[in-house]
């Protein structure tokens, strides 16, 4: 009979065998900014709930919310999910079959990169 | 006795065993986001800042109420594929199967709390 033992088995190489591309950078920071927004999803709700308590707890949420620390997270997670918007459009077009040589990959790349600080700034102003 | 052969059985799934369906889910989501995102921004950036009077007179209005709740709803899903799909990459064994409970576990709370806030201030 045949007992089963942990085999340390090679490990096919990852990211030190490649040479650090444009497109790794536009595609870690999707993964990042959309698990990142989690952090802006509970703010949200707490402080819905807060505000459908009572006046005093929302006054605590409230004040942590309007606080510098809560614009300064209210401002990453704009520039965060506009990133992630951003991406998700382009993703949405790779997957049609379209923008899929390097140079038009990169284009939109920057696009994302440039277009979400734009849209950012812009929810900051009109918002 | 099974009537499929195995070869109709695994027809269409590929690795994951469960075909494009994750892949499709994602789509569909993302692109019901696309139109939810920037509304929900507007309304929420012109909550936040307002006194307790005035939070509670926007939510009581039925399209900031139903605009949240659905954007909750569907960015938690959306959440919920996204994180699994990252713990998958990352991790394994045990703990895998652990953070992926823990990750579908927050999602439907947050959905919970968020859904429960806003019917408490529209009602």
């Amino acid at each position: 009979m045949a007992i089963e033992q942990p085999v340390e088995r090679p490990l096919s190489p990852h990211l030190q065998v490649y040479r650090r591309e444009f497109n790794m950078l536009t595609s870690i920071l999707t993964r990042i900014t959309g698990n990142a927004l989690i952090v802006s999803a509970l703010m949200i709700v707490w402080w819905l709930l807060a505000a459908s308590t009572s006046e005093s707890y929302f006054a605590v949420a409230n004040g942590f919310v309007t606080s510098w620390f809560g614009q300064l997270i209210w401002a990453l997670s704009l520039l965060g999910i506009w990133y992630h918007y951003l991406a998700g459009l382009r993703h949405l077009y790779f997957d049609a079959g379209h923008g899929l040589d390097m140079e038009t990959a990169d284009k939109l790349g920057w696009v994302c990169l440039i277009g979400s600080v734009v849209l950012t700034l812009i929810t900051l102003l009109i918002v | 006795m099974r009537y499929l052969t195995a070869r109709k059985r695994a027809i269409g799934k590929g690795a994951s065993g469960t075909g494009t369906e994750h892949h499709w889910q994602m789509q569909v989501s993302a692109v019901a986001l696309a139109f939810l995102v920037p509304t929900f921004l507007i309304v929420m950036g012109r909550a936040i800042g307002q006194d307790h009077a005035g939070v509670l007179a926007t939510f009581a209005r039925p399209f900031p109420a139903i605009l949240a709740g659905l954007t909750i709803f569907v960015s938690m899903i959306h959440f919920k594929k996204g994180a699994i799909m990252m713990i998958e990459d990352y991790w394994h064994g045990s703990l895998r199967k652990v953070l992926i409970m823990l990750v579908i576990g927050l999602s439907y709370s947050i959905i919970a709390v968020g859904l429960f806030a806003l019917a408490k201030m529209a009602l």
